[in-house]
């Protein structure tokens, strides 16, 4: 099925799913976020909240206030108006301890790869990761850059009560949990770094969507004086 | 204006604390959360003359106990067809009532629905997480579930003169039989007698409810192609079909984003009846277009208005 991009659909009374696209990119976030970015610029009638996801965006309004048409139109102006550019991203560093015991699917990953336990950490390290979603639970921020050789399917069932803060990763995809909650991906290691205090001003978590992460690794001894804390 | 100090004797699974919601936090994964049935919720504030985003109790079919333990003060109860049992006197819920030093207060399911709401006459006193005390069910975040043993207290409190007041039921409050549907936004992901099903066939609720959702039973509605969709935002009603074909209504603390097609979705105001149908009770959806269902929601919001300005003058 061809669809013509942008496309706005209604969803019930009260939002706007705006698509840039149906396959994960830079390219395609891009447009996301320079709508996202726009949205917080100027002022959309009704507007109550924009939801950044990966190919597309849902625009949250008032209906009592304002419709889909209105809405529709007011947004079609913004992604036409020239040099509207996406908003610049922060790179915030996420420290993370590949530790054994902190990294129980490590070896698996290693095996599944060809790899050494080493390598998989150095290719983990090397990743250029940007923050295209939240999801799951408050706090997920879903990270896409892992390097191609340590990209893997996700486990066919999902383990329980997996600990927070451990370090994911599946397909392109990694995140740094921020409660015990089940998981089908792959654990490779634990980081102290607050997601969920760690915000300021009208970000009430580390990231937004936009920033990108840089890993630092650090040694168990570390990782538990910093876990502490 | 003294404090009013009740103990929690029993409280049941899913009865949690909740303010109007926490808006504008789901692009972190926060949804709104707050109440379930957003009408009744504001009910129960109007009866009190409180402001609308005040913090109450959402109480499931677990049911809630109290003792008044000091003070006095009044409160009303508004949501679904529970009783309310002070002193061993039954009311109705839909009451506003005083209780004062040793009452003991009893709320329990009755007849039908399956959320009801506790307000007070007075500040109940509940630590905010991102600004609200809505609590999000799957975390425990923000005011928390209740537990017996727990103490709570109600600054501020204001007490209404003479007897218990009923509460006008509205129409709005009972379990629909029919609620209104925009396809969408993933229709085109379905074939079209999949979705002339999802139309026709009544489909029931099932015993898999919490405030994240509700699974549903009924016919399957299998998506038309391998489902490979990337993870996108999801609104509050939400009709999403899994890789098993089943339906499930996404509800106050739904997940913020996920990658399973969205057939429809239900309008906001018909929410609120929706959420009070139990497990087994069958409903049927109704396709209206995205224009019809801004008016739907603008001619019960200008009712709405009308019977909430009359319930203040219930006084409190």
């Amino acid at each position: 099925m061809a669809a013509a991009y942008p496309a706005f659909r209604p969803v019930a009374d009260h939002a706007i799913l705006v698509e840039f696209g149906d396959t994960i990119g830079h390219a395609v976030h891009d447009e996301v976020l320079r709508l996202d970015a726009a949205l917080s610029a100027h002022s959309v009638p009704g507007f109550l909240e924009a939801v950044p996801a990966y190919v597309n965006i849902l625009v949250r309004f008032d209906p009592l206030v304002s419709d889909h048409a209105v809405v529709e139109a007011a947004l079609r102006r913004l992604i036409a108006a020239p040099g509207s550019a996406p908003r610049a991203g922060r790179e915030r560093e996420v420290r993370v301890c590949y530790d054994a015991e902190l990294a129980p699917d490590l070896t698996r990953v290693a095996e599944a790869t060809g790899m050494e336990p080493e390598a998989v950490i150095a290719a983990h390290l090397a990743g250029d990761y940007r923050v295209y979603m939240y999801g799951f639970a408050p706090g997920y921020a879903y990270l896409a850059g892992v390097p191609e050789p340590i990209r893997l399917p996700r486990k066919t069932a999902p383990v329980r009560d997996v600990a927070a803060g451990s370090v994911l990763i599946a397909g392109p995809q990694c995140l740094v949990t921020t409660f015990v909650m089940p998981t089908g991906w792959w654990i490779i290691g634990r980081s102290p770094t607050r997601i969920l205090d760690g915000g300021e001003g009208d970000r009430p978590f580390l990231f937004d969507v936009g920033d990108t992460a840089r890993f630092i690794r650090i040694d168990r001894a570390t990782f538990d004086a910093e876990a502490a804390r | 204006m003294s404090d009013a100090l009740f103990a929690v004797t029993a409280a049941g699974p899913h009865v949690t604390f909740q303010d109007a919601g926490r808006a504008g936090m789901m692009r972190f994964g926060v949804p709104t959360s707050g109440p379930m049935d957003r009408a009744s919720f504001a009910a129960v504030q109007a009866a009190l003359g409180n402001p609308p985003d005040t913090a109450a109790i959402e109480i499931s079919p677990g049911g809630l106990t109290l003792t008044c333990l000091e003070g006095e003060v009044t409160l009303a109860v508004a949501g679904g067809g529970f009783q309310v049992v002070l002193d061993g006197v039954r009311h109705g819920a839909w009451t506003v009532l005083t209780v004062r030093t040793g009452a003991e207060l009893a709320i329990r399911p009755g007849f039908w629905g399956c959320w009801t709401y506790l307000a007070f006459a007075g500040a109940l006193q509940v630590a905010p997480w991102l600004g609200s005390v809505s609590t999000h069910g799957p975390t425990g975040l923000g005011g928390g579930r209740l537990a017996a043993g727990q103490t709570l207290t109600v600054a501020e409190t204001r007490r209404r003169a003479g007897p218990p007041a009923r509460i006008p039921l509205p129409a709005w409050a009972r379990p629909p039989n029919e609620v209104p549907v925009v396809l969408g936004p993933q229709d085109r992901f379905f074939a079209p007698e999949t979705i002339a099903t999802l139309l026709r066939e009544p489909y029931a609720l099932s015993e898999a409810y919490d405030r994240m959702g509700v699974r549903l039973r009924g016919p399957a509605l299998p998506p038309n192609a391998a489902m490979d969709m990337p993870s996108e935002p999801i609104a509050r009603g939400s009709i999403q079909v899994s890789g098993d074909a089943v339906p499930t209504v996404l509800l106050a603390d739904h997940q913020s984003t996920g990658g399973y097609p969205k057939i429809a979705t239900i309008v906001s105001t018909s929410l609120d009846g929706f959420v009070q149908l139990r497990s087994r009770q069958s409903v049927a959806f109704r396709a209206v277009s995205a224009q019809e269902a801004v008016g739907i929601v603008r001619s019960r919001d200008a009712v709405s208005r009308r019977y909430l300005q009359g319930l203040r003058q219930l006084g409190a």
